[in-house]
């Protein structure tokens, strides 16, 4: 009998064949922290009666959910992560470097078959480069910066297999909330999500980054992917470090599969307040908006910046919008400008900010007033998710808010794509 | 482990947002002060209204969303004794048995908002006072007994110093 990636990467961590519904304890390769968390995580470590960490190359924390601070509060749990990380002599991303999803695949320390646990639920990101990444809370990762091992219950998987192409001004931002919309938030609860078929091979590695991104959105604890020449020439700029990709047996058993066509896709939207109320763009096309968030973990790198700037560039925003741009990681800033890319938003007139997180958790950059609609790139929606309860946030493909953000209204981003 | 105290009925996905909004949670280790603002944006008045040991009964996929433990401990520092629901999202669950908040797999349709519940986790099983009937409890994995039984993930390590499950 076969098995899906996850049982692979499992069975390799913890040297015992592991099978679905199996409890294992695994060695990992790398454990992750980020500002929203990991003071916590130092509180938990210290009272384990951990002394070091296991390794200093396989830990890391990110400053990237408040980042810079924006409160005393804040700023004095920033500087506990501070001298822990020095102390225990790991590295720390510190303001300014990114958000965490974008640095950990930057950092070259994870690749095909690694196993990574991170203290923030989008740490299935990286389930694009046929990683088993999972979120945990923070006493896990206090456990596994002392133990360099978690315990696991070995999940099902759920295979997407995505055929056809997708059209012109269709991402895939829009293809993983239709997946979203049509298996519901719970829908992959505790299973592995692995995406297959021919859209998912053609997409580039940010837009396989922005599906594995939101597989929690769906309550899967991973969302992978087989391992391809794009997945290694993508990590050749980073690390010449060889990895042993986890692929899926042909007999591999799945507790589910579900097949789409994606040829006839429309860009869609997330609608108040979950992310599972999914529509096609016409259906709500004309709404106002008062914010645009082009950026987070889920639609903050190079390609998703491009898309925005293709649509934006010559044009101006709307009057009664404010356009927020982060890039995802410096290395992302930096690319950009090269381009011309934040040139050309910020004459239209975007307000960019810090790479980081951005305004996503609503703790800093960009919280919306009373009333207002937000059309964002992030990955949840939740009522009071951007710091205010009475506003309301849509979610969409970069291209759909920037559309958006030049008309005022939520626009189908088919017009201006060329 | 007994509680014996009032049912505050929830819906369906209950996210941790809902739970401890991110717009207090950066701010602060202390807990008491976070847990004034549990449930908020679902009930504002929620804090003011519980009782030592009354219970959160909720429907399906309860605590989605983030990673963040100040969910389950924010709970726990507003003097709920459990949290009852039909089903759960995976790092919740997996943070309150590390926290040492009881969490119970059960039908929460046979508890209606206001009964009077005894939550008997030794036993696994929950009787609603009011309606006169008893409620099964789907069993916890025997990992998460061992580590519940420790006291929490912290107590578990400081006993044996990593993961001991034999």
């Amino acid at each position: 009998m076969g098995q899906t990636i996850i049982e692979k990467i499992l069975s390799s961590h913890s040297g015992q064949e592991s099978r679905a519904n199996d409890i294992v304890v695994a060695r990992v390769d790398l454990v992750m922290g980020q500002d929203g968390t990991s003071p916590l995580a130092i509180r938990a470590f210290e009272d384990m009666g951990g002394a070091e960490v296991f390794s200093r190359e396989k830990v890391a924390f990110v400053i990237d959910h408040s980042s810079p601070s924006p409160i005393e509060g804040v700023s004095r749990l920033h500087k506990l992560m501070r001298e822990f990380s020095r102390e225990k002599g790991f590295r720390m991303y510190d303001i300014g470097e990114g958000v965490c999803h974008q640095l950990i695949p930057e950092s070259g320390m994870v690749g095909p078959g690694s196993l990574v646990i991170g203290a923030d639920s989008h740490t299935c990101t990286y389930g694009a480069l046929n990683a088993f990444s999972t979120g945990v809370g923070s006493t896990d990762l206090a456990g596994g910066m002392i133990s360099g091992r978690m315990w696991f219950k070995v999940p099902d998987t759920f295979k997407f297999v995505c055929n056809g192409t997708l059209p012109p001004g269709v991402y895939s931002k829009d293809l993983i909330l239709y997946l979203i919309g049509d298996v519901t938030a719970d829908g992959a609860t505790y299973m592995s999500a692995e995406y297959t078929g021919e859209a998912v091979s053609a997409l580039t590695m940010e837009g396989r980054f922005t599906m594995a991104n939101m597989a929690i959105e769906m309550g899967a604890k991973a969302g992978l992917m087989e391992a391809d020449e794009k997945t290694f020439r993508w990590l050749e700029r980073y690390t010449d470090k060889k990895f042993i990709p986890a692929s899926a047996d042909k007999d591999a058993v799945y507790a589910r599969v579900k097949e789409y066509d994606v040829s006839g896709l429309a860009p869609q939207v997330a609608r108040p307040h979950r992310v599972d109320n999914v529509c096609p763009v016409d259906e709500v096309a004309g709404t106002p908006i008062q914010q645009a968030v082009i950026g987070t973990c889920t639609n903050g790198r190079l390609e998703d910046l491009r898309i925005a700037a293709d649509i934006i560039r010559g044009r101006k925003v709307h009057r009664d919008v404010r356009l927020i741009v982060a890039p995802s990681s410096k290395t992302v800033y930096l690319d950009a400008m090269r381009e011309g890319i934040i040139q050309d938003l910020v004459e239209a007139g975007a307000a960019v900010v810090t790479p980081g997180c951005g305004p996503c958790v609503g703790t800093h950059n960009g919280v919306p007033a009373d009333g207002e609609n937000v059309i964002s790139t992030a990955n949840r929606n939740f009522k009071g998710r951007m710091g205010n309860s009475n506003a309301f946030i849509y979610l969409a493909s970069p291209a759909t808010v920037a559309a958006s953000a030049l008309t005022g209204r939520i626009s189908d981003p088919r017009e201006f794509v060329k | 482990m007994q509680y014996r105290g009032k049912a505050h009925k929830f819906g369906n996905d209950v996210n941790t947002d809902y739970i401890i909004s991110g717009k207090y949670k950066f701010k602060t280790l202390d807990m008491k002060e976070l847990a004034k603002h549990v449930m908020e944006d679902l009930d504002p008045d929620f804090y003011s209204k519980v009782s030592q040991g009354d219970l959160i009964v909720a429907g399906s996929n309860f605590g989605c969303g983030s990673s963040r433990e100040q969910a389950p401990l924010a709970i726990k520092y507003a003097n709920v004794g459990a949290v009852l629901a039909k089903s759960f999202a995976r790092i919740f669950y997996r943070n309150c048995i590390n926290t040492g908040l009881p969490v119970v797999e059960c039908d929460t349709d046979l508890i209606a908002a206001g009964d009077e519940l005894e939550v008997d986790l030794a036993k696994g099983v929950i009787r609603n006072i009011t309606a006169g009937i008893e409620i099964p409890v789907k069993p916890l994995p025997g990992v998460m007994i061992k580590i519940l039984n420790d006291g929490g993930l912290a107590p578990h390590f400081r006993k044996y110093g990593g993961f001991n499950f034999d």
